[in-house]
């Protein structure tokens, strides 16, 4: 048999047909639906008098749009409130499982599909969202799709696609302590850039990867999209497995047998050729900080801001000028010497129980810095939050002058009422720190939960490490 | 879909790399439950000088005379020009919907993220990809002389300046009998629902817990 990747193996066991033209149409297994990606999606299988295929394949919940402080009032944006009563009645209608605001497990879509154990190890997994990529952390051959491909997956279970090329991001030597997986992965990006990957599907090995908990895993491959690759994907191993445990969607009993013999396969072949490999050495990583708008505009934490006059490409200079002066910084200034206004810990990103642990070690028995106007907490889903509160982590937030928050995509992309007002700088554990992202003229610095914990304490960019 | 098959038109340059779906429409605007009307709001916080909220009268609002689509010599531009990596970030379809709500009808670049180039294929909308060499060239032109226009043919891969010359590009076959033809995708793989149905007998058998549903 030749050898196969495990992006090879995910992709061969969903192909119902290959066709002339080079395409498959690839099997999808689970479609996880949220309220901004799929309104012109049911109204276009309405409009053509389709049906969902198989309506027990798709998982819905608002998250994009919904406020992260008085739920009982509901929404109050009139716009917004449409959007999600626009999911909730296509879910009714086609009688798909929809999470609604009230409900306990409600929040991002990304961190409830494994926490329910509804996306596993060995599914194709879709949903009308770039970040879909973090399902990858399973086993899962997981990529976000448009909402022409969102309506395609409702009405026939399937996809065109062509196949990607196989990367191995390979990262060996354990981290130090203080450095996690975001650091990872934007030191990935800092090295292979925002397009280093695209056209490929990226597969994290070696032995700092499979020394992460899911958690990590789901961090790093959500930020595949960020260096361009649609998916990132970790080979299952016991860290998967034990995850998958007792889950609700989790087969159960003998099923859970057969599906972990199963799931066992899914890992790369020892001889499997990949199209690129790039190493990391993870005892060389360090906290990373962006300065730009662009996720490949980061530098490590002790470090200064660069300078586009040392940059040779003509483009990238005059990108590096225009992030500058958006980010309204100077060349040379040390990263640490950056004063943030905001501080945001959540999003699909950094927002599951380890995140908000990490945080919180740093956060304890300190207080936020007076210069800091707001510190927020948004955990991913409600679950996350009400584990979060038994461990005391809330407490812990709110004593030393976080806000904590009610789940949802929040101030990631600002969609709701948590946003920045011109010229505010954030320091913000999410994924994107595009112009406007966070909000009309904010300005965004990506870094991990205990480098924002740390940047809320001391008022600066610091070294969560030297803390 | 609205079939593709040549384009001639103005050609506007946006000048810079990485651009991402959020530039090209703003997050407030996906509260949309429409695939129309986003073109008025395309690149809204490059484009007017207030910001943008929906339901505005976007004729009123002061704009930016420094971006490219404000000046007069770029009205009525249906190619894009643009650097490397266009179209990255977010996967909202709404980034196409509002390009060809505007007018472009064809993208030019070095380079595409992947799912917008997807994206585009199912509006109707040609992303063609050039090297930085014959993009870098292009740039320099369309500066150079008002009016500039460029002739797109899908059939035959080429894009032909004024001056008649011609850059081939490459496209895979299913993507472009798509955009010439207008295809309803979904009609098409409904043609093969009896082999859906057929793997989804075998996967029952091989991995049946694929198909259990919990309580909800």
């Amino acid at each position: 048999m030749v050898a196969a990747t495990l992006y090879d193996k995910l992709w061969d066991a969903h192909v119902v047909r290959d066709n002339a033209d080079g395409t498959s149409l690839l099997y999808i297994d689970r479609h996880l639906v949220h309220e901004v990606t799929s309104p012109q999606a049911f109204e276009g299988m309405r409009l053509a008098g389709r049906r969902p295929w198989r309506v027990a394949a798709n998982l819905a919940v608002a998250d994009h749009n919904v406020p992260t402080i008085n739920r009982a009032q509901g929404i109050a944006d009139p716009v917004s409130r449409l959007q999600v009563e626009t999911l909730d009645r296509n879910c009714a209608e086609y009688e798909i499982v929809e999470f609604r605001l009230a409900d306990s497990r409600q929040g991002i879509v990304h961190v409830i599909g494994p926490e329910q154990g509804a996306t596993q190890p060995g599914m194709t997994v879709v949903c009308g969202d770039s970040h879909t990529s973090t399902h990858g952390a399973l086993g899962a051959l997981a990529f976000g799709i448009g909402t022409s491909e969102v309506e395609h997956v409702l009405v026939t279970q399937t996809l065109i696609q062509s196949q990607s090329k196989r990367m191995l991001v390979r990262v060996e030597g354990q981290v130090g302590a203080g450095v996690s997986a975001k650091d990872m992965a934007l030191a990935l990006i800092g090295r292979i850039g925002t397009a280093g990957a695209t056209g490929y599907a990226i597969e994290f090995g070696g032995a700092a990867v499979r020394a992460l908990s899911m958690e990590g895993r789901m961090t790093l491959c959500n930020m595949s999209i960020e260096a361009g690759a649609r998916c990132g994907l970790v080979a299952v191993d016991d860290v998967t497995i034990e995850y998958m445990r007792g889950r609700p969607f989790a087969p159960h009993g003998a099923m859970w047998d057969r599906a972990v013999a199963y799931w066992r396969t899914l890992v790369s072949d020892s001889d499997a050729v990949f199209d690129r490999v790039v190493e990391l050495d993870g005892t060389e990583i360090v906290p990373q900080i962006t300065w730009g708008t662009s996720p490949e505009m980061v530098a490590p934490v002790d470090a200064r801001v660069p300078d586009p006059a040392a940059e040779p490409d003509p483009t990238r200079r005059i990108g590096m000028e225009r992030a500058l002066a958006y980010m309204g910084l100077e060349p040379g200034v040390p990263m640490t010497r950056i004063r943030p206004d905001k501080v945001f810990i959540g999003s699909c990103t950094n927002s599951r129980i380890e995140d908000l642990r990490s945080a919180a070690a740093v956060v304890q028995g300190r207080r936020v810095a007076d210069t800091i106007k707001l510190a927020l907490v948004v955990p991913g889903s409600g679950l996350v939050k009400r584990q979060a509160e038994d461990e005391g982590l809330d407490r812990i937030f709110q004593a030393a002058g976080f806000e904590w928050r009610e789940p949802g995509c929040s101030m990631c992309l600002a969609m709701n009422a948590d946003r920045l007002q011109p010229g505010e700088r954030c320091a913000s554990t999410s994924n994107r720190n595009f112009e406007g992202r966070q909000g009309h003229g904010g300005r965004t610095h990506l870094l991990s939960p205990a480098m924002a914990a740390a940047a809320a304490i001391t008022g600066h960019f610091v070294d969560v490490r030297k803390l | 879909m609205q079939p593709l098959i040549r384009v001639e038109g103005i050609v506007a340059p946006i000048d810079r790399a990485n651009v991402d779906t959020d530039a090209i429409i703003p997050k407030q605007f996906l509260k949309s439950i429409k695939r129309t009307g986003f073109g008025p709001n395309l690149f809204d916080e490059w484009r007017y000088l207030d910001h943008g909220e929906p339901g505005q009268d976007c004729a009123q609002r002061p704009k930016n005379p420094e971006f490219v689509l404000n000046q007069p010599r770029y009205q009525d531009a249906s190619i894009l020009l643009a650097r490397r990596n266009f179209g990255c970030g977010s996967s909202r379809e709404h980034a196409p919907w509002a390009l060809k709500d505007y007018g472009f009808r064809v993208l030019i670049a070095p380079s595409f993220a992947e799912i917008f180039y997807n994206n585009c294929t199912k509006n109707g909308i040609l992303p063609v990809v050039l090297s930085e060499e014959a993009v870098e060239q292009l740039f320099r032109e369309v500066t150079a002389s008002t009016g500039y226009t460029l002739e797109v043919d899908l059939p035959s891969q080429s894009v032909t300046t004024s001056a008649g010359e011609v850059f081939s590009f490459e496209i895979d076959t299913f993507r472009k009998q798509a955009l010439l033809d207008g295809l309803d995708e979904i009609g098409l793989t409904l043609q093969h629902a009896a082999e859906i149905q057929a793997y989804e007998a075998r996967r029952r058998r091989e991995t049946p817990w694929l198909f259990q549903t919990p309580d909800t």
